[in-house]
């Protein structure tokens, strides 16, 4: 057993104990914070498949801007501890019971077909250098140019629907 | 030297806990936040097999990593209208069970 699987392992510890314990919080705003965990540890793990663009980019667009405007949402609305109601008495251990099927045979299926002769190993120099952020973003601006545009004005019109959405409950209460 | 299926059997089970909180919980904002979670394993497949993959050079594939920057920039465009929807609901009705709301009609 090599260090580069004792860390992979004690991180995907982490990662799965904080997505549990965002699960099963009470509390909103402490699963917002296991959340945030959970992110940065796949940022972590970016950074050991020699992406470090893709890494810093989930800091700060999913650990940075989308969770502060979770906690500002729940903190805003009082939405921390909401009453459990339960109208549908058999779906909780429907629910569990369908997860751990679909848990067990994507795991089998993973494990009974994997390509055993791919590995992955720790970046080095080479591959964190500018060189390789130059190819990158050769290839975000040459070869997908076009969704790359196609995602600018995505996110035009999501900023705008929210102004919209927000705006115009102020003109009825005029 | 980690095999690429520790990766994705990961990405498995993030996947497998993002939609278990979808049916299991009853606040809005807590099954957004596993969706979220979802989008990410989904990501971390993503990086997985484009490093696996690599092209002349010692260079890893780049259209995994690419696809992650749309999936998170999609991310960011639906939380976005997402909450607004949430907070415009909650101010309309009081209350946010996901119970009680069958139709997005104010």
């Amino acid at each position: 057993m090599n260090s580069d699987i004792i860390v992979f392992l004690v991180l995907s510890l982490i990662a799965i104990s904080s997505a549990l314990g965002m699960l099963f919080s009470r509390n909103a705003v402490y699963s917002a914070l296991y959340l945030v965990l959970n992110f940065v540890t796949v940022a972590v793990f970016y950074l050991l498949l020699g992406a470090p663009f893709i890494a810093m980019s989930q800091i700060t667009v999913y650990a940075g801007a989308i969770m502060v405007l979770f906690l500002f949402v729940i903190m805003l609305l009082g939405a921390e501890n909401l009453a459990p109601s339960q109208s549908l008495p058999w779906q909780k251990p429907l629910a569990y019971t369908l997860a751990v099927v679909l848990v067990v045979e994507s795991v089998y299926l993973v494990i009974s077909r994997a390509q055993t002769d791919k590995f992955i190993s720790t970046p080095d120099a080479a591959l964190n250098s500018m060189e390789n952020l130059r190819e990158m973003a050769m290839s975000l601006f040459n070869q997908y140019l076009l969704p790359f545009e196609i995602t600018s004005i995505l996110l035009l019109v999501a900023m705008v629907g929210a102004i919209v959405l927000t705006k115009q409950e102020k003109r009825e209460q005029k | 030297m980690v095999p690429v299926n520790y990766y994705v059997a990961l990405s498995a089970v993030l996947f497998t806990i993002g939609a278990l909180g979808v049916l299991i919980r009853r606040n809005p904002l807590i099954i957004f936040m596993s969706v979220e979670l979802m989008l990410n394993a989904g990501n971390l497949a993503f990086v997985a097999f484009g490093r696996s993959y690599e092209i002349a050079g010692g260079q890893p594939f780049f259209s995994g990593q690419i696809f992650v920057f749309f999936v998170i920039a999609v991310a960011a465009a639906e939380v976005a209208v997402g909450l607004a929807l949430i907070v415009e609901i909650f101010k309309a009705r009081k209350n946010i069970n996901i119970d009680e709301l069958n139709s997005l009609k104010g």
